[in-house]
């Protein structure tokens, strides 16, 4: 017991660690599963249906595929390379999401004072570090492409090298705005800088003064993840799955979750930079959001249920009774007032991350590929100039309002 | 032993390992990558010296930026594996004494140095935050600050003539 008092920073950070990796984990698996769904229902088809109820069993069944499958290295490939890329590209995107504040400092860790029970790490610099983390995850696919000693992965190397260097310069230089709006790097603290409202209605958030900002980040980000319509590093049509068509097996998958991990990575980032963060979008005087969280999940639990009684048979009706009661306990675990207090800010900054992830998956399903000269001339010729102008819009702008203040 | 103490010496070990892989490596694409162990190293060392801007830095403009630069230019000439050649007779007699003078007297020089304070205390004192270092850059150092960015667009300049000339 001394010990964990004595050392309260570690052991919270490691109960916090611990928590975090589990549901980020889950969440891999079962965004995997979403974009399958969501793909499938935009091209009118059903995606996964047979394993599980609404193959909600599925990332399980995939995972255990993976696991068992055959590793295979080529003969001609580098092995240090090929084995440290994708651990590498794994590890880095997993890490930049434990610099970011699921909730409001002012809540505390249970039983070990002094702690925040939201955030793993609460940095001055943490934006600054979320890039420096994430500008190291190019090495992941660069290196993938070169050590598998093999054309299609080494054209996909050279591509995603080239877009994410160019493509970081646009994001960077698209956040500097808020950044100068709010006058910090810290997360709370941008996030705080968003509070209060316009007309006693509309939030605060950095995303209307910012919106040029905003959709330069939103249209950089996806380009550094290599999603649609930026993914010409894997590029199916063109180059076999690019960076990673040598690999087989859990590296493979590696490959697949640090993908996810840095789409959760940018999401989070734009829900704190530009959309408030864990703030609600609400008025504080609208005192009934506090019971939003239960209320949704009350929802889902409904739709579950009706969905168990009308379409369901055999054992797909069992599991999806067993969801439906999970849905419904954790409703009822949410509408008890001290929980609801405290799982307000999670659950806004979650429902805008998850809007974002969602916003991924219907561009997949809606947009087609650029083509390579488009994407590099779009990206040098556009959107570097349009940051940077709106970059020196806003700095001469606070400018105006300093002078005016004297 | 304290943790920035260990870290200390983990890191230096590292960027020396590192810097000598940089050396003695035959393939270019992992010498690239000893390069990016040894900036690494150099920016936890910074962390511990109290300047966690200056390390994201380190980490984001070089690691992230010039390294791959440097890994995408490897791949795209795709050079090969670098050839084993004898030791020049003018490195051998000239360079390889003069190495061991420049160690001895940096060495020397370390030795009567003053301890500038202890390195666990410089990572738990208030580090220099952005917003001092900036105050500094922008005001007393505003013309090096100006002048080094000029001499950048200078050679960004250069670089882009040079690459039109074959037109």
């Amino acid at each position: 017991m001394e010990f964990i008092s004595q050392h309260s920073v570690l052991v919270a950070s490691i109960i916090k660690i611990a928590v975090l990796l589990l549901i980020v984990m889950t969440a891999l698996a079962y965004l995997s599963w979403a974009e399958r769904k969501i793909i499938a229902h935009i091209q009118s088809r059903w995606g996964p249906y047979y394993v599980g109820a609404h193959g909600l069993l599925q990332p399980l069944a995939d995972g255990l595929k993976f696991l068992f499958k055959e590793d295979l290295t080529p003969p001609t490939a580098d092995r240090l390379a090929y084995l440290l890329a994708p651990f590498l590209a794994f590890s880095l995107a997993v890490t930049a999401i434990a610099l970011i504040p699921f909730g409001p400092p002012s809540v505390p860790f249970p039983f070990l004072p002094g702690q925040q029970a939201f955030s793993v790490t609460d940095l001055s610099l943490g934006l600054l570090v979320v890039f420096a983390i994430t500008s190291m995850g190019v090495y992941g696919v660069v290196l993938a492409g070169w050590s598998s000693n093999s054309k299609y992965p080494l054209l996909g190397g050279l591509r995603s090298s080239a877009q994410m260097v160019s493509y970081e310069v646009s994001l960077t230089m698209s956040v500097v705005g808020v950044v100068l709006m709010a006058g910090t790097l810290n997360f709370n603290e941008i996030i705080s800088n968003q509070r209060g409202y316009w007309f006693h209605l509309i939030p605060r958030w950095h995303v209307f003064p910012q919106i040029v900002g905003f959709l330069c980040y939103l249209i950089a980000a996806i380009a550094e993840t290599n999603r649609i319509p930026f993914d010409l590093p894997e590029g199916e049509t063109e180059l076999v799955g690019g960076f990673h068509t040598e690999y087989s097996s859990f590296k493979f998958a590696m490959f697949f979750m640090a993908e996810y991990g840095n789409m959760i990575t940018v999401s989070c980032l734009a829900t704190i930079l530009f959309f408030g963060g864990w703030l609600s979008p609400f008025p504080d005087r609208w005192t009934w959001q506090v019971y939003l969280p239960g209320a949704s999940l009350v929802l889902l639990g409904l739709y579950c249920a009706y969905d168990t009684v009308t379409t369901m048979r055999g054992i797909a009706r069992i599991q999806l009774t067993v969801v439906t009661l999970l849905c419904l306990g954790a409703a009822l675990l949410c509408l008890l007032p001290p929980v609801a207090a405290v799982i307000q800010g999670p659950f806004w900054i979650t429902t805008k991350i998850l809007l974002f992830l969602f916003f991924y998956m219907w561009l997949r399903g809606t947009l087609p590929r650029f083509r390579y000269d488009q994407l590099m001339s779009f990206g040098w010729k556009l959107l570097l100039p349009v940051s940077l102008a709106n970059l020196v819009v806003t700095a001469a702008w606070l400018m105006w309002g300093w002078m005016r203040q004297g | 032993m304290t943790v920035p103490f260990l870290l200390f010496f983990v890191c230096g070990a590292l960027a020396v390992v590192g810097a000598i892989l940089v050396i003695a490596a035959r393939e270019p694409v992992h010498s690239a990558l000893a390069l990016v162990l040894v900036m690494v190293a150099l920016a936890v060392l910074y962390l511990l010296l109290g300047a966690p801007f200056i390390a994201a830095v380190q980490i984001i403009v070089y690691a992230g930026a010039i390294m791959v630069l440097f890994v995408f230019v490897i791949m795209l000439l795709n050079a090969g594996v670098e050839e084993r050649t004898d030791f020049s007779s003018i490195a051998k007699y000239v360079g390889v004494p003069l190495g061991f003078v420049l160690m001895l007297w940096a060495a020397h020089w370390l030795w009567h140095s003053q301890p500038a304070g202890a390195i666990g205390t410089a990572a738990t004192t208030p580090a220099a935050s952005s917003r001092e270092l900036s105050v500094e850059l922008f005001r007393q150092y505003l013309f090096p600050f100006e002048a080094t960015s000029i001499l950048i667009l200078i050679a960004i300049l250069g670089a882009l003539v040079l690459a039109k000339r074959e037109e």
